[in-house]
């Protein structure tokens, strides 16, 4: 007898979430990350982007609808949810007065690491991004590009198995986010699953394994590079093409 | 209707923001609760009125006052002076580091001078205002039990407080040109405190010094000092200028104008003289916040502790190395001299020093709780952080709150313990209102803090102009935030009040 295979549940499951403040800012919004995918939500400004990422990293509380993460249901067990997951946005808050090993030390204490795994990581994840003449100095002297490295660190430094970045690249100068972008994708080459919302559509078409649209706070398209262009249609070429294309006809739709 | 650029446009742009800012650290952000606070504030309105009654009612009839009597109010208008003054000067030292529009403003074609005479402007009057306010319930009663004469007082506090700005603009200025704008925010933080307390504090360690060994209540009033036979012999006559806020108090026209005169001139004078340059020091403690100094400190073994009490040694880790508070604490800490002083002298009259000391244990653990409390709780530095760990809110509130109360614990201890080698019950008594207050504090604090939904725009993104941080504090300048401000109270987010954020 064959035994059936084990169900493998998606890092991300979306389904019928709405989030009202004075107008429904996310509106039914259904959405599936699988594991190991490295997933960007683009979308005009005002989308529900940042909104349905904050609700997914347990920040704001939705009017209705489910978020599964890795199975778990976020709304019911969030702290078990929030065990593996790492949210990072453009304007990280760090503390002025810690340094950024101390930092890290209090991350990894926060997600319950042990402290000898914690300090070899932190370690490594110093070296790793260029932080080692920082390491022992207090955060507030730190620039925006360092202070960017320290908090990915920090997301990195308990292992989460979804990365969340909401417009992690902003301000950076281009060689912090080369070593920001390469730190992704070596996440995602060990099986790591990241989200994220960006405006750089470069980054998008470069990185991206699939890019989810977002416009009125729903999902009005999704897929690969190439299934986004089909869709588009009209001789889109570039993914600013697609995006344009698609964001329009939403408008148009609405 | 004004013109964009002009000093009432800037002047109706920075009041609209002064009441928001005002109305958003009252209601926390949240809308429903403006009725509330509105009713709250007419309780207290009554209730003001009420102990005003039972204070300076007996006065009200005053009218022809002798030495003793002008020595008595002088004294006050002194004490209250002094507390307007270091009101000012914090917001001053506010103004010179928040950066909150800064940007906006130094980079706009409008000459800085002017919103920043607005600025001043503004600033003078929220002092004033808050004066008025103040002392409005006790004038209010002497107007009604005494005659329209008492008045007048509404006037002197107007001439008080525009005076006490005029004094804090010059201080800060003269600050930053001699001290440098790095060391002028501590020392200027530092000194408005100390002028807050010091006339209070002093008055009270002279009477305690005057009362020889004999510890009774009346013998240690600062105002039985005031009416003393010694304070009354080296007063001036009674047709010195010394008295004329007094008189201006008590209704007479002429030293009324004179007083409100002076300090509207003083004011104007401040602000002509000062304006000019003050973007130019903002510019300077810019620079100043930019070059933060560059201190390494030895890396160490990561220690194994689970979350909360992680937590519990963060906030430590954060108010050890917060110069501000360090200064706010040791201030707290000198208003508990004069208990100290009266305990080292009356150690053989144990009832008497302990009525006085326990009160005061209680009263500055209070206050040095609410201000711990405010940091830890409502300036967590990295909300999102904390409300993205797998860690119950409801336990990162308790670790915070243990955190706050350890503190308190460990501040006033020593305090109690001495307390105890005199007397058991007062000590317990002690231990027990210090512990009471500081949990009424916190508690307040809890109320206070911004819920995430609440603080959240239609973006669903905190704002940024104002995050939260311990880098402001309720009392003290902001770095960045905004805390900042402020602290727009209403920007403050925080994990959710109950289970979690979720």
């Amino acid at each position: 007898m064959i035994s059936p295979a084990p169900v493998i549940e998606p890092a991300l499951a979306i389904r019928g979430l709405v989030k009202c403040f004075n107008r429904p800012a996310v509106d039914g919004l259904e959405l599936t990350v699988r594991r190991g995918e490295f997933y960007t939500l683009l979308g005009p400004n005002g989308a529900g982007k940042t909104t349905t990422l904050r609700m997914v990293a347990g920040l704001l509380r939705p009017d209705a609808g489910t978020i599964l993460i890795h199975g778990i249901d976020a709304l019911a067990d969030p702290v078990a949810a929030k065990s593996c997951v790492a949210w990072i946005s453009d304007e990280p808050m760090i503390y002025d007065k810690l340094t950024p090993l101390e930092y890290l030390e209090f991350v990894a204490g926060l997600w319950g690491i042990e402290a000898s795994v914690a300090q070899a990581r932190a370690q490594e994840l110093i070296g790793w991004l260029g932080l080692g003449a920082h390491a022992t100095q207090y955060c507030e002297g730190l620039s925006k590009g360092t202070r960017q490295k320290v908090a990915l660190a920090g997301a990195l430094v308990h292992d989460p198995s979804l990365i969340i970045l909401d417009e992690p690249l902003t301000g950076l100068d281009a060689g912090s986010a080369r070593q920001v972008k390469g730190v992704l994708r070596e996440r995602v080459a060990q099986g790591g699953t990241v989200i994220m919302t960006t405006h750089i559509l470069e980054v998008a078409e470069r990185m991206a394994d699939r890019i989810g649209v977002i416009a009125a706070g729903r999902l009005i398209a999704q897929g690969t590079l190439a299934e986004l262009r089909d869709q588009a249609g009209r001789g889109a070429t570039s993914l600013e093409d697609t995006f344009l294309a698609l964001v329009a006809e939403q408008a148009a739709a609405a | 209707m004004s013109h964009p650029g002009t000093l009432v446009w800037f002047a109706r742009h920075e009041s609209r923001l002064a009441w928001r800012d005002w109305l958003a650290m009252m209601t926390a952000g949240g809308r429903w609760r403006t009725r509330s606070v509105a009713i709250i504030c007419l309780i207290v309105l009554v209730s003001m009125h009420l102990l005003a009654l039972s204070v300076v009612g007996r006065y009200a009839d005053i009218s022809e006052p002798d030495k003793a009597t002008l020595v008595t109010i002088t004294g006050c208008v002194l004490m209250s002076w002094s507390l307007m003054v270091s009101q000012a000067l914090e917001a001053v030292t506010r103004a010179f580091y928040t950066r909150a529009d800064l940007d906006l403003i130094l980079s706009s074609p409008v000459a800085a001078r002017r919103i920043f005479s607005v600025r001043m402007a503004t600033m003078a009057l929220s002092i004033t205002g808050m004066a008025v306010l103040l002392a409005a319930p006790a004038v209010n009663v002497l107007a009604l039990r005494g005659g329209s004469h008492w008045l007048a007082a509404y006037g002197a506090v107007v001439g008080l407080g525009t005076s006490a700005a005029a004094v804090a603009l010059a201080l800060a200025v003269a600050m930053f040109r001699m001290i440098g704008p790095k060391r002028t925010r501590l020392i200027a933080q530092i000194v408005a405190a100390v002028i807050g307390a010091a006339f209070v504090i002093g008055v009270q360690i002279a009477a305690i010094l005057s009362a020889d060994t004999r510890l009774t209540s009346t013998l240690v009033s600062r105002y039985a000092l005031l009416s003393s036979d010694a304070v009354l012999a080296v007063a001036p006559d009674l047709d010195s200028v010394v008295w004329w806020p007094a008189r201006a108090i008590l209704g007479d026209s002429g030293a009324l104008a004179i007083v409100l005169a002076a300090g509207l001139v003083v004011l104007i004078a401040a602000i002509v003289l000062f304006a000019r340059n003050f973007a130019e020091h903002v510019i300077l403690a810019t620079g100043a916040a930019q070059a933060a100094p560059q201190r390494a400190r030895a890396a160490r073994t990561f220690r194994q502790m689970p979350p909360k009490r992680m937590l519990r040694r963060k906030e430590w880790l954060l108010l050890r190395r917060d110069p501000w508070l360090i200064s706010q604490t040791l201030m707290q800490l000198l208003y508990l001299a004069p208990p100290a002083l009266l305990l080292w002298r009356g150690f053989g009259n144990r009832s008497e020093a302990a009525t006085l000391i326990v009160p005061v244990l209680v009263m500055a653990a209070g206050q040095l709780a609410g201000g711990l409390a405010w940091l830890a709780i409502s300036g967590e530095d990295a909300p999102d952080l904390i409300a993205t760990a797998p860690v119950k809110a409801s336990r990162i509130v308790q670790a915070k709150v243990e955190a706050v109360l350890g503190a308190i614990m460990l501040a006033f201890s020593p305090f109690v313990l001495a307390l105890a080698l005199v007397s058991t019950w007062p000590a317990f008594v002690a231990a027990l209102g210090v512990l009471i207050a500081a949990a009424a504090a916190t508690t307040i604090q809890l109320w206070f803090r911004a819920r995430p939904d609440e603080a959240t725009s239609g973006a669903g993104r905190p704002p940024r102009a104002s995050p939260p941080s311990r880098k402001r504090s309720p009392r003290s300048p902001g770095r960045r935030r905004p805390r900042s401000r402020p602290r727009a109270a209403c920007s403050r987010s925080f994990p959710a009040r109950s289970g979690s954020s979720f």
